[in-house]
């Protein structure tokens, strides 16, 4: 049975300038060839890290089927994204939800919160009767912690950013989906409430069997939910596995610097005294055909110039970079193989 | 480590009250708060707790409706940072306090080229000299923040986030302020990145022997950055302490639940965040602010405000259960 959903060699690329006036084009690439299947019945949760010009949220975008592949295919249950038909569509939706960052952009300021929660009940025709409407609504409320009666009736702006968070999760609750993409979830939200926000997405996927994953930058909060991470860099995959391995013994060059940059709340390291080395470099987006971290990189040589696959490591993990040169490298760069459900068994 | 120093700014009362059509928001409730010469605080609080607004009081730049309804801010020389004129905050602002604002993005003018908007700034500010003497000073204000004199030719879009951040940076030690106040500088910048910026920020901290106060939500920002730290929570300072003693001995129970809802590497799978909401300053609760939301709240926490208690190594806290064992409230 082919997997809920699939990345199939993906690769996205931004146009901009060339306009009629302009003599050239510059092309950004924002994904490269990343390829990982979702599977619908072993629930995953999966990290996909990187910071901000990574390609996190575009990966985000072509799995949601929002934004098109330049090369590639996205697939649910084996079917293109792009030429479902409508009832396809349907279940595409009800089975891959989303949740996005910004819990005061996805409301319209003018509808009570029922709204948010009642439409995704007629279009998808959950309830017999209104009262078993209202039974899914109040149960899914309960599920992340919001009690019905102090949120029901209110309007969005009535609401605190964590609670508003939390609606759009039972929304994407009352579905029942099999996957949750969620893209920053907690960046917006104060510290205190992150912890219970977590917590909730956490529980549906202990609880409910759904899988997901978890688009950030943060590190910290990757550790606490996920099973598995992605790393990625401009673009590319630096390192993927277990996210104990890849948090805990980073092996490529940009996770260990990425990883030691992270103030820990613990006082009396060396964070702000240890000298780092500060290269401004200016990394372009343009692909040059080798390692996009090389020009960053204190064991950057002459061999990085070409693009290094995903090397096998031990323990199960990958990491894309010529200090493993001579490890098996990874099958078509598969990353479904390191960190889907059932890695090793197969 | 506070005991030795000097102090740099005492802040005595003070009050920033926003009248809105709703009722009377307190963001800023009765806070007294020393600062010594040299040192780094970082205060700390979740949004909605006034911190940006108390170093918004500081600079003088709170506006309508909210008004600096009472208070003290005083300098070792004696002067009063509440109850300068208009003109005198200007001739203040950059040469004792400087800011380093936040969204470094918005906060350079577009059109105009960093070289000029510097030189704007410090002519603005009464420095004078011929054309040669302030490329010069421009060239050596850059080099100090770890920007190449070509950056005086570049407009803010050419510039990446970071290094945006230490043009704004530039700015605010162009006049070798005794205070920076800076407001989560690197809160839109990558990990790596912001590393960079704050040890910039450390460094030539050291070289003015200036105080920089710290304002932001990030406990590891916090714990790596700051001396001292003090938490915030509904326009009041809770606690106050050195960054080791709040952290691994955080007095207050709101600290305590802030502490442990950090998210670690030593914890995985374990959330603990803080029970209940946030308070309405509109609407806040009687006796301590905290109290709707405290596990250890007695019956005495609706009724009575409690007072800032000394607890010994210039800890204070704002608790009933500790208002007994401690002295009696002196400012921190």
């Amino acid at each position: 049975m082919p997997p809920l959903l699939e990345a199939q060699h993906v690769r996205k690329v931004f146009r901009s300038g060339g306009g009629l006036l302009q003599a050239d084009s510059t092309e950004t690439v924002a994904v490269d060839d990343f390829t990982l299947a979702i599977d619908g019945d072993t629930p995953s949760f999966t990290t996909i890290a990187g910071e901000s010009g990574s390609g996190k949220t575009t990966i985000a975008r072509l799995l949601l089927g929002v934004t098109p592949p330049s090369e590639g295919s996205v697939r649910y249950r084996g079917m293109d994204v792009s030429s479902l038909d409508r009832d396809q569509t349907r279940a595409f939706r009800q089975d891959v939800q989303a949740i996005f960052q910004d819990p005061f952009e996805v409301y319209n300021p003018f509808y009570k919160i029922d709204h948010i929660l009642t439409t995704p009940i007629e279009k998808f025709g959950l309830a017999s009767s209104r009262q078993q409407a209202a039974e899914q609504i109040d149960e899914a409320l309960r599920t992340v912690g919001l009690r019905p009666e102090e949120t029901l009736g209110r309007y969005p702006h009535q609401l605190s950013g964590g609670q508003r968070q939390r609606i759009t999760i039972a929304r994407a609750l009352l579905l029942k989906p099999k996957l949750i993409i969620a893209d920053e979830p907690v960046s917006m939200v104060d510290a205190s409430l992150r912890a219970t926000i977590l917590s909730s997405l956490h529980k549906l996927y202990t609880d409910f069997g759904i899988s997901f994953i978890y688009i950030t930058h943060d590190l910290t909060t990757a550790y606490q939910v996920s099973d598995k991470i992605v790393v990625l860099y401009h673009g590319t995959v630096a390192e993927a596995g277990d996210v104990e391995h890849v948090i805990t013994d980073p092996k490529h060059p940009y996770t260990r610097e990425l990883i030691h940059s992270i103030p820990v709340p613990d006082p009396g390291s060396a964070w702000i005294e240890e000298a780092v080395e500060e290269k401004d470099v200016e990394v372009s987006d343009e692909a040059t055909g080798g390692c996009r971290y090389a020009p960053r990189c204190a064991h950057g040589s002459a061999r990085c110039a070409q693009m290094p696959p995903l090397y096998r490591l031990d323990d199960g993990r990958v990491a894309s970079c010529v200090l493993y040169d001579g490890q098996e490298p990874l099958e078509s760069g598969d990353l479904t193989r390191i960190i889907g459900a059932t890695p090793q068994e197969e | 480590m506070s005991t030795a120093r000097e102090l740099l700014l005492d802040i005595q009362g003070l009050e920033v009250h926003f009248e809105t059509r709703r009722g009377l928001a307190r963001a800023v409730n009765d806070v007294d708060l020393q600062l010594f010469k040299g040192e780094r605080f970082g205060l700390v609080g979740e949004s909605g707790s006034g911190k940006t607004t108390m170093i918004l009081a500081l600079l003088r730049m709170i506006k309508t409706p909210g008004l600096i309804a009472g208070g003290r801010a005083v300098f070792d020389d004696g002067m009063d940072l509440l109850a300068l004129s208009k003109e005198e905050v200007r001739e203040n602002r950059l040469r004792r306090v400087a800011m380093v604002p936040q969204g470094a993005m918005n906060s350079l003018n577009p059109v105009m080229r960093i070289g000029e908007q510097l030189t704007l700034t410090m002519r603005e500010h009464g420095e004078e000299g011929t054309r040669d003497e302030m490329q010069t000073r421009l060239e050596q204000l850059l080099e100090r923040v770890g920007l190449k004199p070509e950056v005086t030719g570049l407009y803010p879009h050419e510039l990446s986030g970071g290094m945006k951040q230490r043009a704004c940076i530039a700015q605010a030690i162009s006049l070798g302020p005794s205070l920076i106040l800076a407001d989560e500088p690197t809160s839109a910048l990558d990990v790596v990145v912001q590393r960079q910026i704050m040890q910039t920020l450390r460094q030539l901290q050291l070289q003015l022997d200036a105080t920089v106060l710290l304002v932001g939500h990030d406990m590891g920002l916090m714990a790596q950055f700051a001396e001292r730290v003090g938490i915030m929570y509904g326009g009041k300072l809770v606690e106050v302490g050195t960054v080791a003693d709040v952290f691994r001995n955080p007095q207050h129970p709101y600290t305590q639940l802030l502490i442990s809802s950090i998210p670690s590497f030593d914890r995985r799978g374990t959330f603990k965040g803080i029970p209940g909401v946030g308070l309405s300053l509109l609407d806040p609760p009687s006796g301590c602010l905290f109290h709707p939301r405290c596990p250890q709240a007695m019956e005495d926490c609706a009724r009575q405000e409690p007072g800032l208690t000394q607890l010994g190594h210039g800890q204070h806290v704002s608790c009933l259960l500790h208002e007994k064992e401690g002295t009696d409230a002196t400012p921190a």
